[in-house]
Order: structure tokens, then sequence, then C-alpha cells
């Protein structure tokens, strides 16, 4: 089976060399970007399966982010999913209002953020 | 020219002006039928066969005073717009369709006034009617004998004829609603007509005369200038000749408003309040194109014909004697217009009064009640129009019987000092609350006494009693009671005395008596609509007060007797709906009592429809302590207006206070907000990553190194949590002002030499430079470790956002009286202009910062800017600063 390609956005270091860990444990193809922009720069070039993405970030926001990516043709096939600390119901339902596939809240679970993803990628 | 001819050329204009009604009627909602033009032309119904032929009879005998009649109309112009919008729209409101149903309504709906004011009216017109008769019947001898006329009266037939007609075009084109207040527009449309025939032809006429009987005005004025009494016909005639002008344009003044005829087409006539705008230059254009060429007619009368002949019909009898008889017709067809266009208003104003005002409330009102809306119908028209045919009919016989020694211009004038009775009642009744009916009443009486005192007896006597000399005398001998010289002016002519004495004495005792009585609630509720007119315009049906008990069911029959079921279901649907009135509602309340009201004041007249109304309700009288709470309301109201409007004001003031503050607060709601979501948010940043990390380190199998970095990450993420919760802490204490502060007297620059020590590893491991030159002694008064605080804070954002090895960081510290200040100055990469307004705020962090998050909480600057002014100094960061950051803050030296 073909390694799946995961992008994690997120500007907090510490949150993404654990998540970076668990994936590549996992036997994912991990990129890391710090940023919206940075992450359209990769999602350009890796086409990644699915992007895990933070909303509040300096910069491009994950929204916009989002956004871009929907935009984009060529990334039709890759899924979103926010992970976010805005936990409340009416940001979740923006988040998915927005096209997102799926939305995890911060603090999370990696077992569990692992296993939707894997779900969601069938 | 024969009879024949003439008769022939009247039933042919007659025929025209039924034509030119059907058709208006017919095309009620044309423009040719509606506009300001034909409103101001019917206007012109002032002119009378009085203005046709009369002015230059008097200007050939008398001179320029009969300008004075016209000169009052248009002095008077610009207040008539004024009064005209308010009666205009009270009149409106109310559906009044005469001046007597108005005078009556302001008194609230007296009906003995109503009465009056009606007979007074049929006083003052009938004569004035018989007048326009001989006029007619005159003139019509002058051009069909072929020569000369000498007045002698005698009975000519084809004049009853033509009253006759006229009778029957007013009865037929007047009554065709029941509604008296709805317009006739054929009626208007041929008045309106004819005031331009009759203009034109006195025009032709002329300038006929002037420029082809005579060379001129010039030529006319030398011929004319010769004979004898040439002087006194072009004077003024001194300072009491002064006053009869005066008098006279006094009475014309009066006569635009309160004559009959002017009021229906002014008022009840009136589609649109807007074509007052036209009326007011147009009407006076007319009236001065009218009289332009009186002068020079009456000299060329007096030059070219006998004196034995009329001076009235020296416009009719120039151009006979010059035997141009196509002319001649011109001119009395002209004449003829000019008197059916003045019969027609006064018949239908005056018939309109005696059905509403006197028949039908002393009458008929039980005849009507029981009948059935078909029937009513019938009989309310079938009354107006056997008024129509009465009134001419005895206008007719008076003019066989006693016109034939009077002339028009004073018979023309009597009737206006009859009319001018009503001034009292009408415009002070517009303008003064106090005014009563009894006061109206007995004014108006005294007022046609003293009239008659001062113009009919002399007349009567002189017939009666020829050798009676008390005229001259005075009564009983007292000359100071003589008629013509009351109280010795002997300098007046009769009408002017007769009007200064009546009008006087009418409105004293109108005063007095409205003084001394004090009316009813009623009276005074109208007085109140009428004075206060703006106030009460949205009330309409609610201003009214009235108390009692009646039910729905009884007036809904009563309206259906005059109104028909139709129109009255209609009307209560659009009255409920209007006011969100149940239909199923028994009981009437004063809204509706009023309204129904209204609807009835139209067919039958405000005081039937009082009578009427209050058979089918049992209406309790307001009692005195109300009635009183009315009056000093009304008294009060000017004083309570003043003092509500300044309260109001001071409540707006208030309510602006009140809507910042709330403002204020709902900012302030939102920032707090605001700060717990990013509170919360900064707060699971590291919760989040130290449980990622800790779940990530449950993996057996991960090389100790790299395990070791988790373990890290794991401790600065809890000491980033700890500085977190300190702050915020921190910045709450100082918020809600309960840290103690504890100031002492401290030197800045030694506390600022402590700061850059505790940041001096940072910078030397950034090799960034810190500068500190000036370090003299400067006491002041603050909380050191707080200021302290400042400073650190300060000096850390300038190292994190300078350079390494290129930085530069420099201190000053100054001296300024009151207070000392202390300037940081970097040569980083300085705030974004957009980003200056804010960075006080918490949490708040620029969006240019690096890629790598800055280690600060967001809170450092929150935190100094608390710090700062609880010691009553200032933050601020240089705004003008181009190159990298300026942050300043002044600290005062006494606390």
């Amino acid at each position: 089976m073909k390694q799946k390609k995961i992008l994690i956005v997120d500007d907090e270091p510490n949150i993404v060399m654990s998540l970076e860990y668990a994936f590549k444990k996992k036997d994912f193809e991990v990129f890391i970007a710090r940023d919206g922009t940075e992450a359209l720069e990769i999602s350009d070039r890796e086409r990644p399966d699915l992007i895990l993405l933070d909303i509040m970030m300096p910069e491009m926001d994950g929204y916009e982010t989002l956004k871009r990516v929907r935009d984009n043709k060529e990334l039709s096939h890759t899924k979103v999913v926010f992970l976010s600390a805005k936990s409340k119901e009416k940001d979740v339902k923006k988040g998915l209002k927005m096209g997102a596939d799926s939305y995890m809240t911060k603090p999370f679970s990696i077992k569990k953020v692992i296993s939707d993803i894997e779900d969601l990628l069938g | 020219m024969s009879n024949f001819a003439v008769g022939l050329a009247i039933v042919c204009y007659l025929a025209v002006l039924f034509i030119l009604a059907y058709f208006a009627e017919k095309n009620q909602r044309s423009k040719w039928v509606n506009n300001p033009y034909v409103y101001t032309l019917s206007l012109a119904v002032y002119c009378t066969a009085w203005t046709y032929y009369g002015s230059v009879g008097i200007a050939s005998s008398s001179g320029i005073s009969f300008l004075a009649v016209y000169l009052g109309p248009v002095i008077a112009l610009p207040l008539w717009i004024v009064v005209m919008r308010k009666v205009i729209r009270i009149s409106k409101q109310h559906k009044i369709s005469s001046i007597a149903d108005f005078i009556s309504m302001r008194y609230g709906n007296n009906r003995l006034l109503g009465a009056l004011v009606t007979l007074t009216c049929l006083f003052a017109i009938i004569p004035y009617i018989s007048l326009q008769l001989k006029a007619v019947s005159e003139t019509f001898s002058l051009i069909s004998s072929n020569g000369s006329y000498e007045a002698t009266g005698f009975f000519d037939d084809s004049t009853f004829y033509i009253a006759l007609l006229i009778a029957v075009f007013v009865a037929f084109y007047g009554t065709l609603s029941t509604d008296t207040s709805k317009h006739k527009k054929g009626i208007i449309a041929t008045v309106a007509m004819e005031s331009i025939l009759k203009l034109s032809f006195f025009l032709a006429i002329g300038i006929y005369i002037t420029f082809y009987l005579f060379d001129g005005t010039t030529d006319l004025y030398n011929q004319a200038s010769l004979q004898e009494n040439f002087k006194q016909l072009t004077s003024f005639g001194g300072l009491e000749n002064g006053f009869n002008w005066l008098f006279t344009i006094c009475l014309s003044f009066f006569a635009i408003f309160l004559l009959p005829r002017q009021f229906h087409v002014a008022v009840v006539e009136n589609d649109n309040e807007s074509d007052l705008r036209k009326a007011i230059w147009l009407f006076p254009l007319y009236l001065l194109l009218f009289n332009f060429f009186v002068i020079f007619i009456a000299w060329a009368g007096n030059i070219s014909l006998p004196d034995t002949v009329n001076h009235d019909y020296y416009t009719l009898l120039l151009p006979l004697q010059a035997n141009n008889y196509g002319l001649a017709l011109l001119v009395f067809i002209g004449g003829f217009t000019t008197v059916i266009s003045m019969i027609v208003v006064s018949t239908l104003a005056l018939s309109t009064m005696v059905s509403n005002n006197i028949v039908i409330p002393y009458g008929f009102i039980k005849t009507l009640v029981e009948g059935n809306p078909e029937e009513n119908t019938k009989r309310i028209k079938n009354i107006r129009r056997a008024a129509i045919f009465l009134l001419i009919i005895i206008a007719y016989f008076f003019y066989i019987r006693f016109s034939v020694q009077l002339s028009l211009y004073s018979i023309g004038l009597i009737s206006f000092v009859i009319i001018a009775q009503l001034a009292p009642s009408f415009f002070l009744g517009l303008t003064w609350r106090r005014g009563t009916a009894r006061g109206a009443e007995i004014g108006i009486l005294v007022g046609l006494a003293v009239v008659f005192y001062t113009l009919f007896v002399p007349i009567i006597s002189q017939a009666a009693l020829p050798n009676a000399n008390f005229v001259e005398d005075g009564l009983f001998g007292y000359s100071w009671l003589s008629p013509t010289h009351l109280f010795g002016l002997d300098y007046l002519t009769p009408e002017s005395n007769a009007f200064l004495w009546s009008i006087s004495f009418n409105t004293l005792t109108f005063v007095t008596f409205s003084l001394r009585t004090k009316g009813n609630y009623r009276e005074r509720n109208y007085a109140e609509m009428f004075v206060n007119h703006e106030n009460y315009g949205n009330l309409q049906e609610g201003g009214f007060i009235w108390k009692g008990e009646a039910y729905v069911a009884d007036i809904k029959r009563l309206l259906n007797r005059f109104l028909g079921e139709q129109r009255t279901n209609r009307a209560l649907r659009l009255f409920n709906k209007k006011y969100n009135i149940s239909e199923t509602e028994e009981r009437a309340d004063a809204r509706l009592i009023n309204f129904s009201e209204k609807l009835l004041t139209g067919s039958i007249g405000s005081a039937s429809a009082k009578i009427l109304l209050s058979s089918v309700s049992k209406e309790t009288p307001i009692s005195l302590v109300e009635v009183l709470t009315i009056l000093e309301e009304s008294k009060e109201t000017k004083a309570s207006n003043k003092l509500l409007k300044e309260k109001s004001e001071e409540l707006a003031a208030m309510a602006q206070q009140l809507k910042a503050a709330n403002e204020e607060l709902r900012i302030q709601d939102k920032l707090k907000d605001e700060f717990l979501d990013t509170v919360a948010h900064e707060l699971k940043t590291p919760i989040t990553s130290i449980k990622a990390t800790s779940e990530v380190l449950e993996d057996e199998g991960m090389p100790t190194e790299l395990r070791n970095r988790f373990l890290e990450n794991i401790n600065r993420d809890s000491d980033r949590l700890d500085t977190l919760i300190h702050n915020i802490l921190d910045l709450e204490k100082l918020s809600g002002n309960r840290s103690e502060l504890d100031i002492d007297d401290h030197d800045m620059s030694k506390t600022i030499q402590k700061a850059i020590k505790g940041v001096e590893q940072i910078a030397l491991k950034k090799e960034v430079n810190i500068k500190f030159p000036k370090k003299e002694k400067m006491f002041a008064a603050y909380d050191e470790d707080r200021i302290l605080q400042v400073l650190t804070n300060l000096l850390s954002n300038s190292l994190k956002f300078t350079e390494p090895h290129s930085g530069k960081i420099k201190i000053l510290l100054e001296d300024l009286d009151k207070e000392v200040l202390v300037t940081i100055k970097d040569n980083g990469k300085g705030i974004p202009d957009e980003d200056k307004g804010y960075i006080f705020d918490k949490f708040y962090q620029s969006k240019n910062q690096n890629v790598k998050k800055p280690q600060g909480s967001g809170l450092g600057l929150a935190i100094c800017k608390k710090i700062v002014e609880s010691h009553k100094g200032t933050i601020a960061v240089d705004k003008e600063c181009k190159e990298g950051t300026r942050m300043i803050f002044s600290i005062p030296k006494q606390q």
C-alpha cells in the first residue's frame, strides 16, 4: 500500500513535534508547515492526502488556508481536518460549514486523532 | 339691436354654460378642470357687475376711490393665504360646506349661531343679487332699445326668465351630490371661464375706448382735465377722506374672507392647498388688469356722454354711441357673464346655508330621521333646490320693489358692511380660544342693529317721513346720536360711518360676552381645535372630548338613513381599520361619534349632525371640574409645553448618556468575552502540548535523546503555563485596583541600571548593545518592583525584535519638572503603523512577528500600561518614529 501523505500545519513547535512522531510511527509521510502560506506551498508541491490544520495562526489563518485549498482543483482529493483550541459549538459549526472534512478540538488524544484520520482516509 | 337678437345671444350663451358644466362634471379628474388657474379664476367671482359697471360710475363722479375695494384684497392676500390655509385644513377635516357651518362649528356646532350667520348672509347678499339682476335688465334694455336709456325701473319680463334660467342651472349642477362638501366641478369650470370672458371683454372695451374713440391715455387726460370737477376726481381728498379709504380697504379685506361666494370658491371648492401659491400673485394681477381702464372709461364717458345718463353704464353707452353694436353686444355679454357667475356661486352658497343651517336643523330633522335613505337624499336635494329658486325669486322681487334708486356701488358697500359683522366671530374665533357662541351671537346682533340704525334708518326715514329731521339732528335731539354722524364724526361717508361703529360695537360685545360667559365644553373643545389647529390636526376624531353612552348599531342605523347602507358600511369598515377596532364592538366611543358627525355634516350641516347624534346617544355633560380642567389645561398648555420641552430635552440628553454608557458596557462586556476566549486559547496551547507529548512518551521504543527532548518540551510548556497564569492574575489584580503599590522615593537612574543588569545575560548572548549614558540621580515616588517590571518588559521586547550583533538599545532619562520621563529606543524592526494603536491591548501580538511564536504571553505591554497608569503616569509608543521602536513612559515625582 502506498504511504499516505499528511501535512501538519501549526505554529506551536512542541505540538507539531509530538504529532510528527506519532504519525511517522504509523507509517505516514509527514510534512510540517508553520503557517498557512507555507502550508499552501507544500500542498502545491506534495499534494498531501490530508491536511491537519490549526486555525489561529499568524499571517494566514486556518480558514483562509482551507478556502485556498478548496479553490485549488489540483487538491480536490485532499481532505482537510481542523485541529483547533477553538472548541465552542459555533466554532465547530463554522469550520464544518467552510468545508472541512472533520473538526477536532485541542487538547486532543493522539490515538483518537490518528484513528479518526485513518477512518477518514479509508 | 332687436330684442330677439339679444335674447338669442343670451340663450346661446346659457346653452354654452350648460354644456361646459356638463363636460366638466363628466371629466372631473381632467387637468383642464383641476389646476391652480381654474382655482384662481374662480376667486375672481369677487368681481361682479359692481366692478364691471359700477366702478366706472363711481370713478366718473367721485374719482379714484373705487380702487379701495380692490386694494383691500390685494393688501390682504399674503395674510389671506396664511388664514385660508388654516381654514381650508379645518374645513376639509370637518367637511364644512359654508361660512355659516364654519362659524357655527367653531362655537360648538351652535344651531342658533349657524342660523344667525345664514340670516346675516341673506340680508347682505339678496339685495346684492337683485342689484345684479338690475344691471342685467338695465343693460338689456339699453342695448335692445337702440337708444339712450333713462332709468325708469319698469317691469321687464326678460329679466325674470333669465333669473329662472340661472336658478335652473344652479339647481341642476349645484345639487348633484347630497354631500355639500363635495366639489362642484361643473359650476366652478363655468365660473373660471366667465372670469376669463369678463376680463377680456372689459379689456377689449377699455382698449377700444382709449385708443380708438380717443387718441390714447394722454389725449384722454388732456381732454378730461378741461372738465370742471377734474381736480376732485384725481385727488385723495385729504386726511378725512383718507379714513374713508382706510375703512373701505378694511371692508373689502373682510369681504374677501367672509362673502359666502368667496368662502365657497376659496375653501369649499379648494382641491389642493398648493393652489393658494398660484393665487397669491395671479389674483392681484387679475384685479389690477380689471381696474386698469376704469378711470379712462370714466373720463371718456364724462367727456362724450351727456350728464343725464346713468354713469354706471358708460362702458356700454360709449360703443353704442359710436354705433359699434358688435362691441356693445360683447360688453353686454361680458356684464351678463359677470352677473351669472356671481348669482350662481352666491345662490349655491346661500342655498347650502339655508338648507343646512336653517331648514334642516329647525324643521326637517324629525322627518329625516324617520325616512329611508333614498327619500332622505331626495328630500335634502329638494330642500336645496327650493332654496335656490326661492332665493332668486326673492332677489328678483326685491329688485322690482326697492332697488331703483340705489347705485351698484352703494348696495355693494352696504352688503360688505353687513357681511363684515361676521368678522369678529370669524377672525377672533380662529385666534382667541375664549370666544363663545353667546358672545358671537350678541356681537353679530348688536353689529347688525348698528348697521340698521346708521345705514337703513336714514333711507327709510327719507322715504317714510320726509319731514322728520332726526337724521341730521340726531335721536331725541342729541346730535351725537345722528345715524350718519355717530358720536360727532362728520367727515365719514355713511358706509364708513356704519362700518366703523358697527364693527367696534360688535367686537366689544363679542369680547365682553365671551369673557363673561364660559360656554360649554363643546365650545371650548372646538375652540381649541380651531385655534390650536396644528396640534389637533393629527387627532381629528380623538381630539373631540365626549362622554356618554351610545351603541354602534344605533349610529349605524342613523348613518344608513343619510348615506345609504353601502356607503355607511364602507365608512365604518375604514374607521374600524384605522383605529384597530373590532367589528363586533357594540359600544361607540368618542371617536366614532365624532367621525359620524363629520360624515353627516357634509349632507345636513354640523348643527343638525350634532342634534341627530345626540338623539341616538346618551351624552353625559362633562362636569364643571372637568370643564375647568380643560380650561386650565389650555391656559397652561403654553407653560407646560415649555416645561415639557425642557424635560424632554433633559430626557434626550440622559438617554444619550445612557446609550453611551450602555455602549461602553457592551464594549467592556465584549472585551471581557474576548479576553476570556483568548485566555482559554492561550492556556489550552501548552496543555495540548503537554498532553500530546506525554502520550507520545508512552512509546517505549523511543530513542533516549528524543525522549529527553520531549521531556524538556513538557518542562518548558509547564513554565509557560505558570508565567501565563501569573501574568493573568497580575493583570487582574492591577485592573481591580487591588494591588497595593509599595510606593517610596527611588532614584529612577538606579532602577534603570537594575533593569539593565537583569537582561544583561541575554543581551550579551545576542550581542546587542544597551546604552544608558546619563546616569544622574532623579528621584520619584514609585513602587520599584513594579517599575522594574515595566522596564524589564520593554527591554525584553527590544531585545526580542532587534537583530543579533548589530542591535542597539538606548535609554534616556529626562527631568520634566513634575515628572520623570524614560525613553527606550531600539533599532529593531519596529512596530507597523497599523499596530501602534493596539499594542497595549491584552493578548495583542503583532501579525508581523516572526513565524516563530514569540515567547511572550501577549500580556506584557498590557501589564506595563496598567502599572504606569496606577502610578498616574502615561506610557506610549512614538508613532512618528520611523526607524526601530521608541517607547516612552513618564512617572510623576509625587504620588
